[in-house]
């Protein structure tokens, strides 16, 4: 079931004619056109944001923290709407890892890991088969019968990441989920995360506010502005998946964390020139 | 926005991470802990119930005048006359029995008529707003002043009793779960939302049970409550099975101190298993997940 959904912007596309020559993939798994949200109270949180991620694709979205990123995802994932400008996007299997794993504190791990499948009425003998293949595939196998609390933030994030897998998403929108844990169970996740993409070929897009997160996860960095998110630049990482925890010492890829480090800093710059100025 | 709960523990990259739960502590270190623990939070309360029965005693002995003794007897002869004297003690404890079975009636139906209510009141704004002035208004009459209409009203029977007991028990149970019921979090909701989950199914898998806790919470407190409730009813009413209002009504009207002590003991050791048992229960329903 593949529904393409448009959610036009509330407030219309003035754009909107123009858009036809600027569509040049309509196979993107998400798409934003001008895509722009401002909040009821006036705050605007999105200037016009154009950014395509396709199958098989993993873009790191950065920014300095509150600029708007994660409002970004929220809008992917139709859990708001832009005030004007597109999103395309097909809502129906979208695996959305938040900030805080977000388990439910009543349910035990294998319990919380089939949330989804019990929306979405899943026959009960694929979901058992499912859920054993996600639980192994972030390492949680033997870890079934506990409850949230027994378990570490590090494991709670796995329970997060396996709830999402479940529907075998083909759109993965991580809103800086390993921002609460310290850096080398950091990039042991990473390293998971890794692996998963290699195995699951989803689009992802990975919000972050590290550097080194951003580069070693993505096919493409994506340096956004202060708030209003705008993306000031992009960045290409050329490397081949499936990565290894050794790449992160490899001088080329040092020299593009370093080149994305100097344009994070100069739209930091820019921005603060901009706000003095006005 | 970090969460405080979360602490990074050496989590294991692909390899099964079930090791990864905090350290467990040696055995012996946790039962001396443990009885160290019992020490503390048993000797303070223990202080205070010798000094307590120290002043009793002064007073019955010291103070009153053996004339007037009857107005607060000796504590032995309290326990000897209530619980050691055959006539007594089968009285009381029948009056006990029926206090309890008419009091977890009432309770019973005020869990079900407390926790429908709230589920009603939260299922739309407007219920909520048209409903709440009054459920405080009511909470503010002492229901005392309604106990005597209910008489006329229905009856001097059980039911009646059983009625006042529904009544004093039934506000802590609605508020309490009306709060449970507004516990989930934002993002927990947002995890619906993003299924497009309806209502039905949200009250079935996140907001009934993130309010258990809070639920048992009111459940606690009506339980007591619903005991007060009922040996009101049965101190007012005077008819309908002998009860430990009755009996208290009975003992003042004899003078018979020593056994109006005894009764005023059963009442409060009937309040105290009561909230024990949904202390109890509650940890049973989510003592394993609550964090």
């Amino acid at each position: 079931m593949m529904t393409v959904m448009f959610a036009r912007g509330r407030a219309g596309n003035p754009a909107g004619q123009g858009l036809a020559q600027a569509t040049p993939g309509e196979s993107a798994r998400l798409a934003f056109r001008r895509a722009s949200l401002t909040f009821p109270d006036g705050t605007e949180a999105v200037r016009d944001v154009d950014l395509e991620v396709h199958r098989g694709e993993f873009v790191s979205l950065i920014g300095p923290s509150g600029c708007g990123k994660s409002t970004l995802l929220r809008i992917a994932s139709g859990l708001l709407e832009p005030t004007s400008g597109e999103v395309r996007c097909d809502r129906s299997d979208i695996g959305y890892v938040f900030q805080d794993p977000t388990l439910l504190p009543w349910r035990t791990v294998e319990q919380n890991v089939q949330l989804f499948a019990e929306l979405h009425a899943m026959p009960k003998r694929e979901r058992a088969a499912r859920t054993a293949e996600v639980l192994d595939l972030v390492g949680l196998s033997g870890a079934e019968s506990k409850y949230p609390k027994a378990l570490s933030g590090g494991m709670r994030s796995r329970v997060s990441m396996a709830r999402s897998l479940l529907l075998h998403p083909s759109l993965f929108l991580f809103d800086e989920p390993f921002a609460a844990i310290d850096e080398i169970n950091r990039e042991r996740l990473n390293d998971s995360l890794i692996e998963l993409f290699g195995i699951e070929k989803f689009a992802g897009v990975f919000v972050t506010h590290s550097i080194a997160e951003a580069c070693f996860l993505a096919s493409r960095v994506v340096v956004m502005t202060r708030r209003p998110a705008r993306v000031s630049a992009v960045v290409d990482v050329p490397f081949p998946y499936p990565r290894t925890a050794g790449l992160r010492f490899d001088k080329e890829f040092v020299e593009i964390t370093r080149h994305v480090s100097s344009l994070l800093l100069e739209s930091h710059l820019a921005d603060s020139r901009e706000a003095s100025s006005s | 926005m970090t969460a405080p709960s979360r602490q990074g523990d050496p989590a294991a990259p692909l390899a099964p991470a079930a090791e990864e739960i905090g350290p467990v502590p040696g055995a012996a270190g946790q039962r001396r802990s443990r009885l160290s623990l019992i020490l503390v939070n048993a000797i303070p309360p223990a202080v205070v119930f010798i000094v307590a029965v120290g002043i009793w005693q002064l007073v019955s002995y010291v103070f009153l005048d053996p004339s007037r003794r009857f107005l607060l007897p000796p504590l032995q002869t309290v326990i000897d006359q209530s619980f050691f004297t055959s006539a007594n003690a089968t009285t009381l404890l029948q009056g006990f029995w029926t206090t309890a079975y008419l009091a977890l009636i009432g309770l019973a139906i005020s869990m079900v008529l407390g926790v429908l209510i709230a589920i009603v009141m939260h299922q739309s704004r407007y219920i909520e707003r048209s409903l709440y002035p009054y459920l405080i208004l009511f909470q503010t009459v002492p229901i005392l002043a309604l106990v005597p209409l209910i008489g006329f009203w229905l009856g001097f029977s059980s039911m009646s009793r059983i009625v006042v007991c529904v009544l004093i028990s039934l506000f802590p149970i609605i508020a309490n779960t009306s709060f449970g019921l507004q516990s989930a979090t934002a993002p927990q909701h947002d995890l619906f939302r993003l299924h497009r989950a309806g209502r039905p199914r949200m009250l079935r898998s996140l907001w009934l049970p993130a309010a258990l806790p809070a639920m048992f919470a009111g459940f606690r407190i009506s339980a007591g409550l619903s005991v007060v409730g009922e040996i009101v009813g049965g101190f007012f009413f005077q008819k309908g099975p002998t009860d430990l209002g009755i009996l208290i009504n009975t003992y003042v009207d004899e003078l018979n101190t020593p056994v109006l002590f005894g009764s005023v003991i059963m009442s409060a050791i009937l309040g105290v298993l009561v909230f024990w048992l949904f202390t109890g229960l509650g940890r049973l329903v989510y003592g394993r997940w609550k964090e």
